[in-house]
């Protein structure tokens, strides 16, 4: 039997023990800081859960203390409206400190596990061991929100953060970096401020855990950074959000769970519906609803209302307006540059090809898809990248079928968004729109190391023996019934 | 064109058109592997003992048993597995369903390692299939007879429309990851964890990396040392050392190890005899290549016990070095075979600095007859998972998770984790479609008031918080 040389240079090929992160030279403007969080890190500072907790609620005391200042940030970064900014990025980010700080000796404590009955006489649990040293890196349109809350769970369970703010939503960007510092530990906490170059620069150092949040594209880039570390990874990312619609007679009530979600921050949401799927039928009544919707909330002329949002910067703003072209305007389509204001749009006679059914819109255009029924667009469905959610107004059999048939990070029947808004549910994406969950207990999960644990009896030799050569039929027999697993229900006929 | 493109394309269509959901076709597919473990049990034994010369003994207790335990686990809490997961609500949602759906993830690619091969190949699929998904496996090329007998064999035991195997080498591996797959499943060393997860990263695809380290054994000066020289010994000699999580290295002070080295020889000369080579008991170096790479090792200390080799046979007999240069690579990488070097140390707490100055372990082991040490060293160091007073035992238990972190992997399995790991928790909120009237203070236009309700039906309280009035 021989053995093929190509196979054994795969099979093994020696690693180092030593630590990898020798590779990053001191000449890497950011490994000085790394360093020094990983020897905080290393000292133990993060373990305690008194520590944990006072630094919760210095998170908790900045959102207090500091709220206008983030409100007014928001506001100049986007126009968000405050109650926007409030609920969004505040109470949303302060509930999270709030049950952390309510469930966190729980979630800290050694899980114990059912045992066999080998182990009947030892110790055996899951140690939560945080991670070391985790990377945070947020993006621009709810740049409080989107860089607290996984901060949250990294602080939760036990870990020293850099996190690093969107450099695109710099008003949030110059808050952060300047206030929040002040309130946590210097010693295992940092902000770091950064572009493109200096982003890619800092994740050539070696982090325990990297969380980011933005598009697919960028994804792969610090997926593909952490694995020259081995850094597990949890990736937010996007997608376009499908909304089926089927005929009811709460049609008014459809659109306004529509309108809300995808105007919501000017459409700035990864969340928010990104097209509709409806019959051509259901499309003629579904105009007039969205458009009284979008009256009733934003006014005749939405450019005059306090409660709606702007496009983030000049960029975004083309990119949306050209996004218009592939469609019919049936409601909306007025924008200003100088404000980077785009009104809430509807298109219909949507071109499938058109770069508006291609990218995630990421804005306040909401485009309607004609198809002859529910199979057509689970179809539709399928035939595209696995979305970060996805929306059905429907019956109930109907929302079963699209839940059992279709994949998506997190589904929501007869309502948009909220979905997220329950701590007790995980947030995450599949395939391009991401890997990995948080919220609550998630969070805490996510950024903690479940480490098996098993004490034994230093003694008690002699049942030991069973396991040790020489081997025999006998020690063979007492080992399966010492450590068989028995299928449930299995009987033996006599 | 990829060759590889069309499998990949067949198993997705089947993935696509519902084939893997039902649980009655999971269970189905789970049953076939028991039989093929039962009515293959021979040639799985042969083709091991051809590999490895596995014994016999070590094949039942480490190749069969423990896949046919997760398999009657998985499929005695498969049901309960699969059922949708209702959470908590919050005063908005008092009236909806709000659940975690378990949907698969699609389509799985699962790469396996020669040393345990049958185990690290079944089961994760074990998992992967209970979750629903479709799965190529390819098995490692370097135990070829094993790799065989699932290319020849296991396929018949399977829907071939939903699961295949794969066999080639680095060429066929690099290949196969160009495809575009929804969950990687890769154990192996680390320096190709690298490069499965950098490929994993152009599709977006998530994985799991069982990898691998150095395990550290610590052991103080209170132990009953012929009892820790037992455990030391079956873990490190059990299958000639090719285990990840076999003790590597055992840190002791210079006193302790005087009176480790006779328990040490003791416990091989019970366990393999006057002349371990003559024991039907002790298995073989799996290649040309490891073998020399093992023989090289043992330069890097003085031979206390053994060190007798066999190239023929690819012998390398039970073997502990002590005086141990800590730059040679003996301490530098893995040593995956059957020797045991001895590094003292003055104490416990060197003992943990020399740990934390490495790379972190798939396993650190601590043996003591004082539970304030094995706590300690649990405290004070990080490692996929942790064994006191024993070795490999903790990876036996189907209720723990088994995983790495840093180096030695991310991610875990076994058992339910198996599970979780190849599922997808879908969030899941199904509103009322009434009481609209409820959600009217959420939309715009925005008033303080309607700011206030929002954040009173939303909000959630710090415990303990009250209001001094």
């Amino acid at each position: 039997m021989s053995k093929n040389e190509e196979g054994q240079e795969e099979a093994f090929v020696s690693s180092k023990a030593g630590k990898s992160d020798d590779k990053v030279t001191s000449t890497n403007p950011y490994a000085g800081l790394v360093n020094r969080l990983r020897a905080s890190w290393l000292a133990g500072k993060t373990r305690p859960m008194e520590y944990r907790v006072s630094q919760l609620e210095a998170l908790s005391r900045f959102l207090d203390e500091k709220k206008q200042s983030i409100l007014d940030a928001l506001a100049a970064d986007m126009r968000k409206p405050p109650f926007e900014g409030e609920f969004a990025e505040i109470l949303l980010v302060r509930n999270e400190v709030n049950y952390a700080i309510n469930n966190l000796s729980t979630w800290m404590k050694d899980e114990n596990v059912e045992k066999n009955l080998v182990v009947q006489l030892d110790s055996v649990f899951i140690r939560k061991d945080p991670y070391g040293v985790a990377l945070i890196i947020a993006p621009w349109n709810y740049p409080i929100h989107l860089l607290l809350l996984p901060m949250i769970g990294a602080i939760a369970a036990g870990n020293c953060v850099i996190i690093k703010p969107s450099e695109i939503s710099k008003n949030s960007e110059a808050l952060i970096s300047e206030m929040l510092p002040n309130y946590l530990d210097k010693d295992c906490f940092a902000v770091v401020t950064a572009g493109v170059e200096e982003t890619t620069k800092l994740l050539e150092n070696k982090f325990d855990y990297i969380f980011f949040t933005g598009s697919p594209r960028v994804g792969k880039i610090i997926m593909k950074a952490a694995a020259t570390h081995l850094t597990p990874v949890t990736l937010e990312l996007g997608g376009k959000n499908p909304c089926y619609v089927a005929d009811q007679c709460n049609l008014q009530n459809v659109a306004n769970r529509i309108v809300w979600g995808r105007f919501f921050n000017a459409g700035q949401s990864c969340i928010a519906p990104d097209y509709v799927l409806c019959t051509l039928e259901t499309q003629e009544k579904l105009l007039p609803v969205l458009r009284r919707a979008i009256n009733d909330f934003y006014g005749a002329e939405p450019k005059e209302s306090p409660d709606y949002a702007r496009i983030i910067n000049d960029k975004q703003f083309q990119r949306l307006q050209a996004l218009m072209n592939g469609g019919r305007v049936a409601i909306g389509g007025q924008t200003d540059a100088k404000e980077r204001y785009i009104a809430p749009t509807v298109l219909v006679d949507v071109s499938t090809s058109a770069p508006i059914m291609q990218e995630e819109i990421f804005g306040p255009i909401l485009p309607i898809v004609t198809v002859a029924n529910l199979e057509e667009a689970i179809d539709f469905i399928n035939a595209r990248e696995r979305p970060l959610s996805l929306y059905a107004f429907c019956d109930n059999k109907a929302i079963h079928q699209l839940l059992d048939r279709t994949s998506s990070g997190g589904f929501c029947g007869n309502d948009t968004l909220l979905h997220v808004s329950l701590v007790s549910l995980p947030f995450g994406g599949i395939g391009n729109s991401g890997m990995g969950k948080y919220h609550g207990k998630f969070s805490f999960d996510t950024f903690t190391h479940h480490r098996a644990s098993l004490l034994r009896n230093a003694g008690l030799e002699a049942i030991n023996r069973i396991r040790y050569p020489p081997y025999s039929d006998q020690k063979m027999a007492l080992l399966i019934a010492a450590f068989g697993v028995k299928r449930r229900g299995a009987c033996t006929l006599m | 064109m990829n060759p590889y493109a069309g499998l990949v394309s067949r198993l997705r269509a089947a993935w696509l058109a519902g084939r893997t959901r039902p649980m009655e076709y999971r269970v189905s597919q789970l049953e076939a592997l028991g039989r093929f473990l039962d009515e293959k049990k021979k040639s799985i034994m042969d083709a091991l003992a051809a590999d490895l010369r596995k014994p016999c003994f070590e094949v039942e207790v480490s190749e069969v048993i423990l896949c046919k335990n997760e398999l009657n686990h998985a499929l005695s809490n498969l049901s309960s597995w699969m059922k949708d997961e209702h959470v908590d609500r919050n005063l908005v949602t008092q009236l909806d369903m709000a659940f975690i759906r378990k949907d698969p993830y699609g389509m799985v690619l699962i790469i396996g390692p020669w040393n345990y091969p049958v185990q690290l190949i079944l089961v994760p699929l074990i998992g992967a299939i209970a979750a629903g998904n479709c799965v190529i496996i390819k098995p490692s090329e370097v135990s070829s007879c094993v790799e065989k007998l699932i290319a020849e064999m296991l396929p018949s035991y399977l829907d071939k429309d939903c699961f295949a195997v794969v066999t080639g080498g680095v060429k066929e591996t690099t290949e196969l990851l160009e495809n575009r797959f929804d969950y990687i499943f890769f154990t192996g060393n680390s320096s190709i964890g690298r490069i499965i997860m950098a490929a994993a990263a152009k599709h977006l695809t998530p994985v799991t990396l069982e990898l691998g380290g150095k395990n550290p054994c610590y052991v103080a000066e209170d132990c009953d040392l012929q009892n820790v020289a037992n455990r030391v010994a079956w873990g490190r000699f059990f299958n000639a050392g090719q285990t990840c999580i076999a003790p590597d290295y055992v840190l002791c002070s210079q006193e302790t190890q005087e009176k480790l080295l006779p328990a040490l020889r003791r416990a091989i000369t019970e366990f393999y005899g006057a002349n371990p080579q003559e024991s039907p008991d002790f298995a073989r170096i799996v290649s040309d290549k490891q073998f020399q790479r093992l023989q090289a090792l043992m330069n890097g200390g003085c031979v206390a016990i053994g060190g007798q080799t066999d190239e023929k046979e690819r012998y390398i007999a039970p073997t502990v070095l002590v005086d141990v240069s800590i730059s040679a690579p003996i301490m530098q990488e893995e040593i995956f075979g059957p020797i045991l070097p001895i590094v003292t140390v003055a104490n416990v707490e060197e003992a943990i600095n020399f740990i934390n100055a490495r790379e972190r372990p798939l396993a650190v082991y601590a043996f003591s007859s004082n539970k304030k040490v094995l706590n300690e060293v649990l405290k004070q160091t990080s490692s996929g998972g942790f064994g006191g007073n024993d070795t490999i035992m903790h990876m036996t238990l189907i209720t723990l998770p088994f995983g790495g972190i840093g180096e030695s992997g991310l991610g875990m399995y076994h058992g339910k984790f198996s599970f979780d790991t190849f599922s997808h928790h879908r969030t899941c909120l199904l509103r009322y479609t009434g009481l609209e009237k409820l959600n009217e203070f959420r939309y715009p236009p925005y008033t303080q008031r309607n700011l206030a309700l929002l954040s009173s039906t939303f909000e959630i309280k710090r415990k303990g918080s009250c209001t001094l009035l």
